[in-house]
Order: structure tokens, then C-alpha cells, then sequence
């Protein structure tokens, strides 16, 4: 009986998780959707994946994240050097639109920090991954990816500073989902804009203005460090490292693309007006195009918390992503 | 807005005094590279009264890491770092003779003021254009300190390598003269 009991409350606990997410994040932004045909799997078999198939893929996308700018930021930037009104600015946008088409020659990465790996995995529930460990088939397709692209290695040790010699280990991200598939996302993110981000505990008082004033003083006082136009993530609730995480899944989602909730679609709007009113500019050298898009993900929070974090990207926007 | 400026390094207290924050300019000649690891040792030679690898009076250094060169090019990619880390050893540089330095970010008050009293100027590549500067540079040299990688200290020669005046040797600054100028109250 007891355990009938628990049993029930877990089905509702998982139930009522599922309608929560469903509610705040519609299908769009819902993990492996288009896959629902594999999500019921009638004769419970696992499907294999060979590890080595991950590794191939990580480094596919290693470098080809680093080469090929995404036509989403290429678009925006093209659309933002139309619009742009200061003669500087233009300047700094031509020459990121220039340097995208040189980086796509394949003998010039797109910018020389080509960044730290972050590898978010949705691993299906029905995969087995044959062949070793999942995580260092995913360290490996990152060596193997920064050797072969000429790609700068630019993790080291955070006391000696000695670098690891090839970009590992990545940080890696990963999700149980329904499903027999693996969707790995690979972004590359680079210094300069990771150290302008932030994670602060606001008072709940603060509420929704107090979340976006945050924004807009963060992206202020980034100023032109992290290599301006930005895309900038904004994870609000969950916990300290949730909001974190959901900041930098926030920057996972195509450039102008909003967010599937109105409210939240709204409030993207209104702080990429008012970051464009700043006056930073491309390259920060002024000018009315300071980013290109404000991406917000949200979660429940603890009644006595308000965290949010604030995931700055620049231009070289390096997101891949494949399904296996 | 008129044309680029060409500058030639080395460069003449002249050549600094006609530089104006918001100038474009086009660099020909010799840049060296440096950033953090490699100041730091500069300005240990200099507290130990030692020579300096190069010869610092009227050069420019251009703040950079690039990433690996590939075989037949001289460098790989190669676009400006964030130049704060550099603004505790960039005044010691400069009272050696340094002329000019090239990054991107703020830079501290001491290094501006600094800029004023030696006359010497701040310039901002466009941070993240590494692939197109890249092609600007036709030859590349290491100079000192080879164990640091990225990091060692490169003689770059460049072609009409591109740059825009940020802080200029009267002490204006475009980083808050441009978000003046565009900023909607
Ligand atoms: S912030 Fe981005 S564009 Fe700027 S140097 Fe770093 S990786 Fe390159």
C-alpha cells in the first residue's frame, strides 16, 4: 500500500512537472520535438549509438562552429548594418560581415579565441551508448576537432594557468529525455564575452522591473568588452545554478526567434530597446547596435529568491548542433 | 568622414600628437604582439634593470593570441584581446618609449594618463574581425619567450592593417565620446 501510494505521488509529481513545462516552454523549445515517433518505443528496445559516432560528431561541429558563422547572426548583422546609423559602427559591422565570408574559406577561424567547448547532450532514454564512456567520446571529438581545425586551445589550469595542450576537458551538459535518439549542441564560447556575464540573487521585491534594469546595467557596464553586437541570455528562477544554465540554454535559440511565452517575448523586446538605447554600439565604439537579441528562459523559483543570471555572447555566435 | 590615416612605425611624438579618438587609421610596417604573460615578464627585465628583447621607442604592440597557423599561411587567426589585463604593465612601457598599442576595452585611468604625459595613443581593432585582420598580416616572427605559446612575443609585418583611435594623447576617449554621441536618454 505504502508503495502503491509513492508510486502514485511520483506519477502525479511527474505529471504535473510535464504540464508546468509544457505551459512555460510550448513544444518549440521542448527537446527532440519532431521525434515523437520515436518516443514510444513498443518492444522497450534500446537503440545503439557507437560512442566513436559521438566523437565524429563533436568534431565535425568543433569546427565548423568555428568557421561558419550561423546565417541567423550573418542575417542579423547584415540587418543591423543597414539599420545602423553611426558611420563607426557601419565600419565595425562591415568588417564583421567581411570577416565571416573570409572565416568561411576555411583558412581563418572566425575570431582566434574559438572558445571553450560547452556540450549539451539530450540523451534519449532508450539509447545505449556501445563502444566506451559517453563523456570521453565527448572530450575526445573536442581534441580531435581543435587539432585538426588549427583551432585555438584555450583551457588551462585556473592556479599554474599551464593550458591543457588541446581544449579538454569540455564542460558537458546532459539531459535524459524520452526517446532512442542523442541531440548533441556544441557551443564554443569565448572569454571576452564570458567574463562580462553574471549570476545575482535579486529580491523577490525586485520583481520584473528589477530584472530588467539588472540586464541593461550588466550589458552597460560590459561596455565594449565583450566584443558588441551581443546576444545576450537571461535565465530568471530556478536556483544560483539554474539560472545560470537557463542563461546559457537561452542562447542556444535562433536569432530572432522569441520566446514561445508572450510574456516573456514581450519582455525580450523591451530590453533589447532599451540595451539599444545605451549607445555602445558595434565594437563599442557608439552607436545604436549594441546587441542583436535578448534571448530569456525562465523556471519556478524558492519564495524567498529571485536569481538571475545574464550569459553575455558576441558576434562570433559558434552554435551547432546534430542529431545522431 | 574623411579617409583612413596611414601610419608607419615607428612613430614620432608628430605622428601620436596629430592622432584624434574616433580617427581611422591604416597601419603599414611592424607591430609586435603581447598580451598578459608576456608584459609581465617586460616588466620584470625593466625592475631588474636587464634589456628589453626589442627595442620599445616608437613601436606599437598589438594585444593578440592568435590561434594556430595553418601550413603555407603566416599566422592563424588574429584578432585584438581585451586590453585591461595588460593596463598594470602598459604605463611602464610606455615611459620606455612605446608609442602605441592596439586592443580592445577600457583601459585604466593610469595607462590614459599616462598616454597624456608621454604622448602616446590607444587604438581599437574590432574584436572578433581575426579572420579578416589576419589577412592583413603578410609575415610573422617570434621575438621572445617562445614557451608561451599564444602568448610569446611576435614580430607581425602588416598591410593597411585597420584600427580606429580610442584614446588619444589629449586624453579624449571614443569608447565615451561614441556612447555619448548615440546614447538616447
Ligand atoms: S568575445 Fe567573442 S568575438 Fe570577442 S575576442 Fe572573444 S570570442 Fe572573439
Amino acid at each position: 500500500m505504502g508503495a502503491r501510494i509513492h508510486n502514485l505521488n511520483i506519477k502525479l509529481w511527474i505529471r504535473e512537472g510535464r504540464e508546468n513545462d509544457a505551459f512555460r516552454f510550448p513544444r518549440s523549445e521542448k527537446p527532440l520535438t519532431g521525434f515523437s515517433r520515436q518516443i514510444t518505443n513498443q518492444n522497450n528496445a534500446m537503440r545503439e549509438i557507437e560512442s566513436g559516432e559521438i566523437t565524429e560528431a563533436v568534431r565535425k561541429m568543433s569546427i565548423k562552429a568555428a568557421y561558419m558563422l550561423g546565417h541567423d547572426v550573418m542575417e542579423a548583422l547584415e540587418e543591423n548594418l543597414k539599420k545602423e546609423i553611426s558611420p563607426t559602427g557601419r565600419e565595425v559591422l562591415r568588417q564583421l560581415v567581411e570577416n565571416a565570408r573570409i572565416a568561411e574559406e576555411g583558412l581563418f577561424p572566425m575570431c582566434q579565441d574559438t572558445g571553450f567547448a560547452v556540450i549539451f547532450v539530450e540523451l534519449g532514454q532508450d539509447v545505449h551508448v556501445a563502444g566506451g564512456d559517453l563523456n570521453q567520446a565527448i572530450h575526445e571529438g573536442v581534441r580531435q576537432g581543435y587539432s585538426e581545425g588549427f583551432l585555438r586551445k584555450s583551457v588551462c589550469d585556473p592556479f599554474t594557468r599551464k593550458n591543457t595542450g588541446d581544449n579538454t576537458p569540455a564542460v558537458i551538459h546532459i539531459k535524459i529525455i524520452p526517446g532512442d535518439r542523442i541531440k548533441l549542441t556544441l557551443a564554443g564560447k569565448g572569454g571576452g564575452s564570458e567574463n562580462m556575464s553574471r549570476v545575482m540573487m535579486l529580491k523577490p521585491s525586485d520583481g520584473k522591473t528589477g530584472i530588467m534594469d539588472y540586464v541593461v546595467q550588466r550589458v552597460s557596464e560590459s561596455g565594449p568588452n565583450p566584443c558588441p553586437p551581443t546576444i545576450i541570455g537571461v535565465g530568471i528562477g530556478g536556483t544560483f545554478e539554474k539560472a545560470a544554465l537557463l542563461a546559457k540554454e537561452a542562447l542556444l535559440r535562433p536569432l530572432g526567434e522569441p520566446s514561445p511565452d508572450p510574456e516573456l517575448a514581450a519582455m525580450e523586446e523591451e530590453i533589447l530597446e532599451r540595451i539599444n538605447r545605451l549607445g555602445i554600439g558595434p565594437g563599442g565604439l557608439g552607436g545604436k547596435t549594441t546587441s542583436m537579441a535578448v534571448h530569456v528562459k525562465m523556471h519556478p523559483c524558492h519564495i524567498a529568491s529571485l536569481p538571475i543570471a545574464v550569459n553575455i555572447n558576441c558576434h562570433a555566435h559558434r552554435h551547432r548542433e546534430m542529431i545522431l | 568622414m574623411p579617409g583612413p590615416i596611414r601610419l608607419n612605425p615607428p612613430l614620432t611624438d608628430e605622428d601620436v600628437m596629430k592622432l584624434r579618438a574616433g580617427d581611422q587609421v591604416l597601419i603599414t610596417g611592424i607591430l609586435y604582439t603581447g598580451r598578459d604573460a608576456a608584459h609581465k615578464r617586460l616588466v620584470d627585465l625593466i625592475d631588474s634593470g636587464e634589456p628589453l628583447p626589442m627595442d620599445l621607442t616608437g613601436q606599437i604592440i598589438y594585444f593578440v593570441g592568435p590561434s594556430p597557423s595553418r601550413p603555407g599561411q603566416p599566422i592563424g587567426s588574429a584578432g585584438p584581446t581585451t586590453s585591461y589585463r595588460m593596463d598594470a604593465y602598459s604605463p611602464r612601457l610606455i615611459e620606455r618609449g612605446l608609442k602605441g598599442m592596439i586592443g580592445k576595452g577600457f583601459r585604466s585611468r593610469e595607462v590614459v594618463d599616462s598616454m597624456v604625459k608621454h604622448k602616446a595613443v590607444y587604438m581599437a581593432a574590432v574584436g572578433g574581425a581575426a579572420a579578416l585582420i589576419s589577412r592583413k598580416i603578410t609575415s610573422c616572427e617570434i621575438v621572445a619567450y617562445e614557451d608561451l605559446g599564444p602568448e610569446a612575443i611576435r614580430k607581425l609585418e602588416v598591410t593597411d592593417f585597420p584600427a580606429i583611435v580610442v584614446n588619444d594623447c589629449e586624453g579624449n576617449d571614443l569608447y565615451e565620446q561614441g556612447i555619448e554621441e548615440y546614447r538616447i536618454a
